[in-house]
């Protein structure tokens, strides 16, 4: 068995003394682990860093056997992102969420969304949105994905500001008020209404709405909660966001 | 299965030594009949060692240290600038950094980075430590050595975050070009941050 395909590292843990298990998302085998051989070298260790891109050869006896990749760098990422916490942690977050994607299965549109998403983290003011948006992508891809299109309660295809947190359907402003404290926020631009940067409001509730299904549709299943790594980017999001004054009220908030 | 060409306690020798880093089953067994060899010579003095280092090492209750005494030799070292701290993963980089002669102060020893993969969350370092550390002491500035890793620059700056209090000076080794390097052989991560790193000459 042979294949070669294009993939993003989303973990490396050693294996012996010279070689490392690799866990990648590949754009065409979905996510996939192997060995690498001499993958814990002075050569190889820059290469096999959390939100590299590869050039991946597997190859395998047998199509069940853990195999065996041979790596070329494509793109560095994580040099890059170490000095700003804010994105190492957005980068950490990201593939401990993906290590939760089924093994094996392609899903081509999450790995060409993750690729955007590392492509913009050096612009601190859109990759927290899409970082969102990856997520929402995610529980999409998965079968999972929340209906955004219209109130649950009335119908409505205006003015929806909540997510019930049960059905993930949206709720209107006017139909979700009574039961806001019940209700999750959603942010305008996961309606496509802003067409700028998301405010920190936004994404702070961008990010508790994704939190809250990926743990209920992905890692719950799993007897697994939401990873660290998640939960430290939201303490640090919220840390800067205190920092910075808060963004703008979210909604049914004070006008 | 072939039966042991010797008997238990040199099979026994040979497997214990085969499980330390660099050997294997085929140099441990090298490694015990050049002992065996050299008995007077080698053997009985590399047991009595490994006897009393069994004996007496220790972690240090202070910074984290390997030694025979607590605190350690580096923590007695009265010579030492006692308002800087080097922070580092492991006890190798510790001695690594001692070789060079590179820092004059004090260590802490992590005891290695968090990781979300492994499970290593701060409660499992000595974070807290480090912090009792910067607000007793009259530490002034902390140098963290972490290796250039994901998970090593994301646990630095996680430490940064819980020293925002301590009122100490928080420093970071600088990544870039190795001496006796190539640009040409580097990859594009150091390259990156060797550049943004630039100084004025």
């Amino acid at each position: 068995m042979e294949w070669r395909d294009q993939g993003i590292v989303l973990s490396v843990r050693p294996h012996g003394e010279t070689s490392a298990i690799l866990e990648v998302l590949t754009a065409e085998h979905g996510r996939h682990m192997g060995l690498v051989r001499g993958g814990a070298s002075r050569r190889m260790k820059p290469v096999l860093q959390p939100g590299n891109s590869l050039t991946l050869t597997w190859r395998a006896r047998l199509q069940e056997h853990l195999g065996t990749f041979t790596a070329d760098l494509v793109k560095s990422r994580a040099g890059m992102l170490m000095e700003e916490p804010m994105a190492l942690s957005g980068l950490l977050s990201v593939c401990a969420v993906a290590g939760a994607l089924p093994e094996r299965e392609a899903h081509t549109p999450l790995y060409e969304a993750l690729e955007i998403l590392l492509e913009s983290m050096d612009d601190a003011d859109i990759w927290p949105a899409v970082l969102v948006r990856w997520e929402l992508g995610l529980l999409q891809e998965l079968g999972y994905g929340l209906d955004l299109s219209r109130c649950a309660a009335t119908g409505e295809r205006e003015d929806l500001v909540f997510v019930s947190p049960k059905s993930g359907r949206a709720v209107s402003r006017g139909a979700g008020l009574p039961y806001k404290g019940k209700l999750l926020a959603l942010p305008g631009f996961l309606m496509g209404a802003q067409a700028g940067g998301a405010s920190m409001q936004d994404v702070a509730d961008g990010l508790k709405l994704t939190a809250h299904f990926m743990d209920r549709y992905l890692f719950a299943p799993q007897e697994r909660t939401l990873p660290d790594a998640r939960r430290r980017l939201v303490e640090l999001f919220e840390r800067r966001q205190a920092v910075a004054g808060g963004g703008r009220p979210g909604p049914g908030g004070p006008a | 299965m072939a039966s042991p060409l010797t008997g238990p306690e040199i099979e026994r020798l040979i497997d214990l030594l085969a499980k330390l880093p660099g050997l294997g089953p085929r140099s441990a067994r090298r490694a015990v009949l050049h002992l065996i060899k050299k008995k007077e010579a080698l053997l009985i003095p590399l047991a009595r060692a490994v006897s009393d280092a069994a004996e007496k090492a220790m972690i240090c209750s202070v910074c984290g240290n390997v030694d025979t005494r607590d605190p350690c030799t580096v923590c007695c070292d009265q010579r030492r600038d006692v308002s800087s701290i080097c922070v580092i993963e492991d006890v190798g980089d510790l001695w690594a950094l001692e070789r060079a002669g590179a820092h004059k102060g004090y260590y802490h020893v992590l005891g290695g980075t968090l990781s979300a993969l492994d499970g290593i969350g701060p409660d499992d370092l000595s974070i807290g430590k480090l912090v009792e550390r910067c607000h007793a002491g009259e530490v002034k500035e902390v140098i963290l050595a972490m290796n250039a890793t994901v998970d090593g620059q994301a646990t630095a700056h996680y430490i940064t975050d819980q020293l925002e209090t301590a009122g100490v000076a928080v420093y970071r080794l600088a990544h870039g070009v190795p001496v006796g390097g190539e640009l040409d052989y580097l990859d594009d991560g150091t390259l990156s941050a060797a550049m943004r790193a630039k100084r004025l000459v």
